[in-house]
Parts: C-alpha cells; structure tokens; sequence
C-alpha cells in the first residue's frame, strides 16, 4: 500500500467550488514544508484540477518507477533552510492537452481515485495533504470509504474544511460538515477565505464577500476555526505570473505592518517574473505566509492531539 | 514509459452517446475478448458462451432511454432551454443564473423557469428567497416553487427534511433525480428554462444533456473569472460542449474588476493574466457577451434572497448584467429590447 509510509493524511473539503480548496491546499503545503515537515499534495479534482497550476508545474508528466507512479517533486528537502520536501501528484499531469475535458461517470471517477491512492509511490511523508473536488459525491464517497478501510486510525488525521464569509458559501459548506459527520472523519478546522480584500490604493480593507460567516458556522458545528485569510492580489500574482509579493509602503494585514522595505521594491523591477527563486520562497514574503504559519501551527497541534489521544 | 490516461476521442464519445449506461453487477471479472457488458451485444457475442456473467449480461437492459419522449412531452411548452455551466466552481455559475431569470422575469409576460441540477451544493433556493420553501404533489406532477409570480424554481433543497442536511450520494442516484426533475415537474409554458449545473464534466452535465437531447438545448452559457486557474477549466467545459454537440450562446467574465467603495480605485483581484475571458472567447472563436465587476452587494443580494435588479438598478454591476442578457437574447434571435424593456 503506497501509503503506508505516511504520517498523517489531512483531508482539504468544501462543499462548495471556487472558495480556495486548491489555494488552500497549496499554502498548507508551503507553509509545512518552511516549517520542515515532508509534504505531499494529492489532487483528486479529476474534472477540473488545478493543483499543477497552483505550483506552476502544467508541463510535468507522471513516470512509472518501482512501487507505483513517481509524484512530482516541487523541491527537495533542504536541512540547511529548515525546508521539508514537497511532492505533488495530480490527474491533470496525466492528460495529453491541458484544455482537453475529462468526461467521466461516477464508477470511474471512482476507479481513478481508488488507482491514485493504492498506485502512487509517494516517499517516507509527514504530511499527504488531499485536495478534493466540490461536492459530497463519488470522488468524496471513494475517498471516505477507501481511507476509512485502508489506512490506521492514526494516519487517518482529519479534513480541513474551507468556506468563503457569504451565506450562500457556508449553505453548501454545512453539508460538508454533516458529510464529515456522518462519514466519521474528524474535522480539524474550518478556514474562512477570502475575508476581505485590502485595497492597494486606500488600504482600506472591504468585505467583498461580508465576513465572519465561517467562524459562525464553525461555532455552530462546535469545531475549531483557524482563521480568516483575506484576498491578496500579490499572491494571486505569484501563482499566475511567479512575481515575489511586493507590498508598497503602509501596508497592514490584520493589523500587522507588511511593507516591503524600501530599497527592494526597486531591485524587484529588474528581476520581475524572471525570479528564478523557488515558489516555496517567494511564498515567504506574501502576506498571506504568517496567517497560514498559524493555521498550520494550529492544523498540527490539533493532528498530533489526535496520534497521542 | 509514463502512465497516460486514454482519453481518446473514441472514449469520450462513448461516454457522451451512453452516458446513462450503467455496467451489471457481475459475478466475474470479463474475459479478454468481452465486448463490453453495457455493449449491444452483451451476453450475445461469440466470446460469452461460457462466461459466467453471459445471463446477467444478456439480461440487462439495452437500446434508448423509454422516459426521454415523457420528458420531450412534458417540455413541449418550453420555448428556450439554456444550460448554465463553468468547469469551475465558485465563478457564479448560480449567481448568473438568477441574475439572467430575473432579468428575463423583468418583462411580466415572460415566464421563467430555473432548474438547479447541482445535488450536492443547491445554491438557487437561497438566491432566490425560497430556501424553506417545499415541493407540492398534484395529479399533473410535481409543482415548482415560485419565487415570484412569473418564476419558477426547482431544486433538491427543497425535499431535504433539514437544511444542512448532506447529500451524499454517487452519480446514478443524482442522474434520477435530474430525470425527476424533468420529467415529473409541472414547469407549465415557459418562455425560458435555465439550468444551472454543478461544475466539473460529469455525471450531471452527461445526464441533462441526454434527457433534454430530443427536445433541443437551446444553448449553453459559459461562465468564468478572468485569471488562468478558472479559464483553464473553463477550456475543458468548452470541450466538453463541443463534443456533445451543445451549442455554446457566449462567455461571460464575472468578477472582473472591483471598484473600492471608499476611493473608487478600480483593483484588478482576480488579474486577467492571459488575456480573461474576453481573450478565451476570442481563441475559442464564441461570443462574448460581456463582463460582470465584483460588487459586494450583488452577494449581499444572493444571502438574502433579493433582487439586485430591483434593489441597485443603476449600479455598473446592474447595468453590465443587463447588456449580458441583451446580447444573450440577440444570440438566441430574440428581439432585445423586448426581453429586458426599460433603457
């Protein structure tokens, strides 16, 4: 079994499409790996993965190697930074275009799911981070129920759970819940995204999608909530473009000053998209790294509760 | 040699032409040269004498769907039947959907019918202020709920005993539902039904596009958000579209700009990095029909069940969404200043 040498498997839910599954994911992933733990991304959206995108890794194809499919490394572990390994796998690196369209059934989305999680050779993990398509359906369902037969309890850890503010976010997030519920997996937290954009001309800070849905909800369901995340155009930036996030000067994020020096904005022009430095850390410098190192702090504390428990 | 999936072209017209097939319960694995338990000449062909599976297989059932003419019949009286889809969540496929039934419902001689095909996320009972709303059973079938006096609704929201309650169902089982959804509802005559999809290519989209096959899809509306993550599904719904013969009425851009509502400042959230989906349409050779900016109110609106037409008629948003549904109508050969009359 491919994921018998994996620590813990935390599972990236929303009912919901559109609310950050994906970028969530791929910040949870960045955020363990700066913290030194091995991580591993596993995207089971089959009919609309976004994952090689997210990492910026589109023309990566998949290798046969001993044990199953080889996943694709983003970096290697690196002991002197403190970084741990990331590795990605996803249905996107098998497809021949990247505009084609996966037209599949349920029996098959299924097979598929059941294929990527006995077949894929992932390494010693810390972390296997799994990212789902919207839904409580047949991705869902196999995943549940072949994680639930398959794996200890302890590797098993829980699902993060993520929502936008808006009421019509939370409607479809709150049957989530109650699929976790019913399926028994452990909600670890819930993460409200995209709470707030900060305007880069004012700084004022406006609740496109109102704000405070999700820790209501969270409250409500009597789970953990992790944190409000608000837009940043500046990450957006670096997942579309691989532009380092620059913030000009006056810049605060939940209350706390994230300007750039002064001096680097300058040296940035030059440089622009043509940074060759690794997305692990360019993600560093986004606002956006210090909110996830929390909810990461959080995500693990709760996780190791539940091995020592 | 690297693991590819066989997407090929034959494969995926398989699926579009069988998309309700469902593969029997089968007591052995198949033999090499099977020819397929759902295939025509399942149990029948030279290589199953002998095959344990060889009764289960003859026995299923086989040839056209005998519900697709109930569902011509009962249809009869729908003038447009437009699909609402996106390969990505969360663009406003459901939002672009009640916005385009109360624009068409402006005009109190049209009726306006939504069908919300999305099992395991319904969104259009909230938008449209009928979230407790429940279904009533006649003679004549199911009746939808009406969320105003020349719309109607229909959606699984409204047969769930609680309203968090989760459906945690697999494709056969929504595929049911959706054929239900046409064949056993009253929608009357109406001048326009919109069906709002799930996103992603799968079972809901194979089904809707079946069932509603003989009595023609008018169309279907694309919807995207301007930065490469959405446009990139987005291409694969096109595809998809393109090979079940769906007609494509046009690309919509939502959430294109956000205008800061303390200095007006114009801020790009989602950045258009490879053009948006004015570009998209342009490479895949389908109308445009607009972009629709980021208001906050517009999902204020939605949370409470409100108009945004009527509450913000002057609003940029209000009024882009309104040259949207002009240029739909167009698309379809409507006159479009009949469909939404006022300026």
């Amino acid at each position: 079994m491919s994921l018998s040498k994996i620590k813990h498997i935390v599972l990236v839910l929303s009912g919901k499409g559109g609310v950050g599954k994906s970028s969530v994911t791929t910040q949870l992933a960045l955020s363990l790996s700066l913290a030194g733990h091995s991580v591993g991304v596993l995207d089971v959206d089959l009919t609309g993965p976004s994952i090689p995108r997210m990492f910026g890794i589109e023309d990566a194809k998949v290798t046969q190697g001993q044990g199953g499919m080889l996943p694709i490394v983003v970096h290697d572990a690196d002991a002197a930074a403190g970084r741990g390994s990331l590795r990605v796998m996803s249905l996107g690196f098998l497809l021949p275009g990247r505009g084609d369209a996966v037209v599949w059934r349920g029996p098959k989305k299924t097979a598929m799911v059941r294929q990527f999680l006995s077949d894929v050779a992932w390494d010693d993990l810390d972390y296997l981070l799994i990212d789902t398509p919207p839904g409580t359906s047949d991705e869902h369902i196999s995943l549940a129920e072949t994680l639930l037969q398959t794996t200890r309890p302890d590797q098993l850890a829980g699902a993060v759970v993520v929502t936008t503010p808006q009421a019509v976010a939370t409607a479809d997030v709150r049957k989530e819940l109650n699929f976790c519920k019913k399926t028994g997996i452990r909600v670890l937290g819930v993460v409200e995204n995209m709470s707030g954009f900060v305007c880069p001309s004012c700084s004022e800070c406006a609740q496109i999608f109102s704000s405070g849905g999700g820790e209501v909800m969270a409250n409500e369901f009597n789970v953990r909530f992790l944190g409000r995340v608000p837009i940043d155009p500046q990450f957006i930036m670096l997942i579309e473009t691989g532009k380092r996030p620059r913030y000009p000067k006056g810049t605060t994020v939940n209350g706390k000053e994230f300007s750039t020096p002064t001096g680097s904005l300058e040296d940035d022009v030059d440089k622009g998209a043509q940074d060759s430095a690794l997305l692990v850390e360019k993600y560093g410098d986004c606002s956006l790294a210090p909110l996830f190192s929390t909810i990461t702090t959080q995500v693990i504390s709760s996780v190791e509760e539940l091995s020592s428990a | 040699m690297a693991p590819s999936l066989e997407v090929s072209p034959d494969a995926v017209q398989d699926v579009l032409a069988h998309p309700l097939k469902q593969k029997p319960d089968l007591v052995a694995p198949e033999p090499e040269h099977c020819p397929g338990p759902e295939s025509e000449q399942a149990g029948t062909a030279d290589s199953c004498a002998g095959c344990p599976n060889q009764q289960i297989c003859a026995s299923a059932p086989k040839g056209p769907d005998p519900d697709i003419p109930i569902i011509t019949a009962r249809l009869a009286g729908v003038k447009h039947k437009i699909l609402v889809l996106s390969g990505k969540g969360g663009v406003g496929k459901s939002t672009l959907t009640v916005q385009l039934a109360q624009a068409f419902a402006t005009n109190p001689d049209t009726n306006v019918g939504v069908m919300d095909t999305d099992i395991c996320g319904p969104s259009i009972p909230k938008m449209l202020g009928v979230e407790s709303e429940t279904i009533h059973v006649s003679n004549a079938g199911w009746s939808p709920v009406w969320a105003a006096d020349n719309l109607a609704c229909m959606s699984i929201q409204f047969m769930l005993p609680n309203r968090d309650d989760a459906i945690i169902w697999r494709g056969p089982k929504k595929n049911g539902l959706i054929k239900q959804f046409l064949k056993d509802v009253e929608w009357g005559d109406l001048d326009f039904l919109l069906v709002d999809t799930p996103p992603g290519t799968s079972d809901e989209h194979l089904s809707v596009n079946t069932f509603l096959k003989e009595s023609k899809i008018e169309g279907a509306v694309m919807v995207t958000t301007p930065q490469e993550v959405s446009l990139l599904d987005v291409r694969k719904e096109i595809d998809f579209c393109r090979k079940a013969g769906i007609r494509i009425l046009g690309l919509v851009e939502n959430m294109s700009l956000f205008v800061c509502p303390k200095c007006d400042y114009e801020s790009e959230i989602f950045r258009a990095t490879t053009g948006g989906g004015r570009a998209l349409a342009k490479e895949m050779g389908i109308p445009f029909l607009g972009s629709v900016p980021l208001d906050p109110r517009i999902g204020q609106a939605c949370d409470y069940g409100e108009s945004f037409f009527d509450a913000f008629p002057d609003s940029p948003a209000s009024k882009a969404l309104k040259g949207v549904v002009r240029r739909l109508a167009g698309e379809i050969g409507l006159d479009p200043r009949e469909v939404v009359p006022e300026g």
